[in-house]
């Protein structure tokens, strides 16, 4: 077999191969570049100021619990928005509105997704943040729901495109075989498609929620940036500061090699590691039920 | 302000390769050289780097090289005779003078521009008198509602810049921590850190619960100015290019340069127009407040 294959075929199919391992091998790269700048970190800082909840590195105030939680509280209330309204858009349009009306709304969500976030993050200061003010009655629009909301709609087109192919790949005929048996339209869609979409629809809320919590502009822009501990609900109404708003404001400035250079990357491990945990869970997800799916069929 | 180092850097890299040769201390210090190296304070630095390009391009034989760094590693270069001009936001310390004696190196002061920080609030917030110290104390958490300071009950929205901007450690050095270098007063965890000008002035623009900072030169007409008081029972002053110039505004400070000697030939030339109309028409252009008195 290897010998009937001519030269260029042979290069051509290492090229492939080449550029199939080099995703494994950038991700490892950046991680290990990750690990080297974070991890002197650990000796630098002891653990019990890394855990403070006071964040003002140019005193030497080093607690990063406040940006995870900030993190943390926007991811989840963007959560909140986009996975019914992602979810419930991706129903629609797979399964019920017309073929016209299927053609509109795919590319729309689609150009929604490729908004560029700096432009939405104009659009929540001076739009969306006076507005909650007002209505909400808050000391300012500048808070984490201002950010939950921006970011949902960030993850909504990411969540309805993936879940949309789900949807659209179950069988007709199981649908077909759930109308003869007299179940309604919505009975079909809550019984029996939306749980054989199952897998995919879970891969598209794992892969909403990475979009969300690796956002850096919108957030920057939008949520205050105050390094408060967020731990109750109320703080999702009151400013925030998130992991990756910090690196990115704070990056520039920051002299080369120093403890707050350090802290920096060591945030981008917590971050980087964080969205592991998304992808793995996604993963083995998507792994276990393909198992069932396999075991309906046969 | 953010790609300012970088895009710094890379000219300051760009001027030392086409500088003649003999850039050693000796041939820099040389009054004669068309080559002058400038180096310190981050807070003049765009001001600098905007002099200097103006400036060689109406005197193409003259090379300048811009850096940054901080106000000490400005005048630790001039001591060692590394650099023709030092940029300092805070005036040479008795002992930087000392050691530049030692050196054989007599710094001469410019003051070349003055900063000032204005206290902005909306329009529709009666308050429109503070003294230093209650600014302290609202950026401080001790002052949470406008109503401890003569406004209406309103909750406190504390607008700063991010750690990294010069303006906001001048901020913490002169009003938080009132001057004094033992006071350790940090801002209250709630202070809303903004990445940018434009964002405090358009929260202070439409939110009546909002106080900010900023450069003079920065604040829009339609916000509103704090009279500040330097103790209490003092005058209010509003901050203007006059009372900054006279020193009754207290958040202000000189901009210095500073020179081996009395500066001679190109040196000499460039600061003779860094205090022109022209060079200090810059100085308000980039929010500093022009040094009218000379």
């Amino acid at each position: 077999m290897e010998k009937s294959l001519t030269w260029h075929e042979f290069i051509i199919t290492r090229l492939i191969q080449a550029s199939g391992y080099s995703a494994i091998i950038f991700v490892l790269l950046i991680f290990f570049f990750l690990l080297r700048e974070g991890m002197p970190t650990l000796r630098e800082v002891d653990a019990g100021s890394l855990l403070n909840i006071r964040w003002y590195p140019i005193e030497e105030h080093f607690g990063i619990l406040p940006l995870i939680t900030g993190s943390l509280i926007i991811t989840f209330g963007a959560a909140l928005i986009a996975v019914p309204f992602g979810i419930g858009t991706a129903i629609y349009i797979s399964e019920i509105a017309p073929r016209w009306m299927r053609e509109i709304l795919k590319p729309l969500v689609e150009l929604l997704g490729g908004l560029p976030s700096v432009v939405l993050g104009f659009l929540g200061i001076l739009i969306v943040s006076p507005y909650l003010r007002v209505l909400l009655d808050l000391p300012t629009g500048l808070t984490a729901f201002t950010g939950s909301l921006l970011l949902g709609a960030i993850a909504v087109p990411t969540v309805v495109s993936v879940a949309e192919d789900a949807l659209d790949s179950v069988p007709r005929a199981y649908r077909e075989g759930a109308w003869a048996l007299g179940a309604t339209r919505w009975q079909t869609i809550w019984r029996v498609t939306l749980p054989a979409a199952r897998s995919g629809v879970l891969t598209a809320i794992m892969l909403g929620i990475g979009r969300a919590i690796g956002e850096t502009m919108t957030v920057m822009m939008v949520t205050g940036n105050a390094p408060v501990l967020a731990v109750r609900l109320s703080n999702l109404f009151s400013p925030v500061r998130t992991m990756t708003a910090t690196i990115a404001a704070e990056m520039g400035e920051v002299a080369n090699g120093s403890v707050h250079y350090h802290v920096l990357f060591f945030i981008g491990i917590v971050l980087f590691l964080i969205s592991l945990a998304v992808n793995i869970a996604a993963s083995s997800v998507v792994f276990a039920s393909k198992k069932r799916a396999e075991r309906i069929l046969s | 302000m953010k790609r300012v180092p970088a895009l710094l850097f890379l000219l300051s890299f760009v001027m030392i390769s086409c500088g003649p040769g003999d850039s050693s201390p000796e041939a820099a210090s040389d009054s004669s050289a068309r080559y002058i190296e400038n180096k310190g304070s981050d807070t003049i630095v765009n001001l600098a780097l905007a002099w200097a390009e103006r400036y060689q391009e109406e005197h193409p034989d003259v090379r300048i090289s811009v850096t940054g760094g901080g106000s000490g590693t400005g005048i630790a270069a001039l001591v060692n005779g590394t650099v023709d001009i030092a940029n300092a936001s805070r005036q040479i310390k008795e002992e930087e003078i000392a050691d530049a004696q030692a050196n054989g190196v007599e710094p001469v002061e410019f003051i070349i521009a003055r900063d000032a920080i204005a206290v902005i609030v909306n329009p529709e917030n009666p308050v429109d008198k503070l003294t230093l110290q209650q600014i302290s104390d609202i950026y401080s958490g001790v002052i949470t509602n406008w109503s401890e300071v003569g406004g209406e009950d309103r909750p406190i929205v504390k607008l700063s810049r991010e750690t990294n901007s010069g303006t906001h450690v001048y901020f913490l050095e002169t009003v938080l921590r009132l001057g004094d270098g033992e006071n350790k007063t940090l801002f209250s965890m709630d202070t809303l850190l903004l990445p940018s000008s434009e964002g405090i002035i358009a929260e202070v623009r439409q939110n009546p619960n909002a106080i900010g900072y900023d450069g003079l030169g920065y604040v829009p007409e339609d916000l509103k100015m704090i009279a500040i008081a330097k103790e209490h029972g003092g005058a209010y002053v509003l901050p203007s290019i006059e009372t900054v110039n006279d020193k009754s505004y207290a958040i202000a400070r000189d901009l210095y340069m500073y020179t081996n000697g009395q500066p001679t030939g190109a040196i000499k030339d460039y600061l003779d127009w860094i205090l022109s109309d022209e060079a200090q028409q810059i100085v308000a252009d980039l929010g500093f407040v022009p040094n009218i008195e000379d």
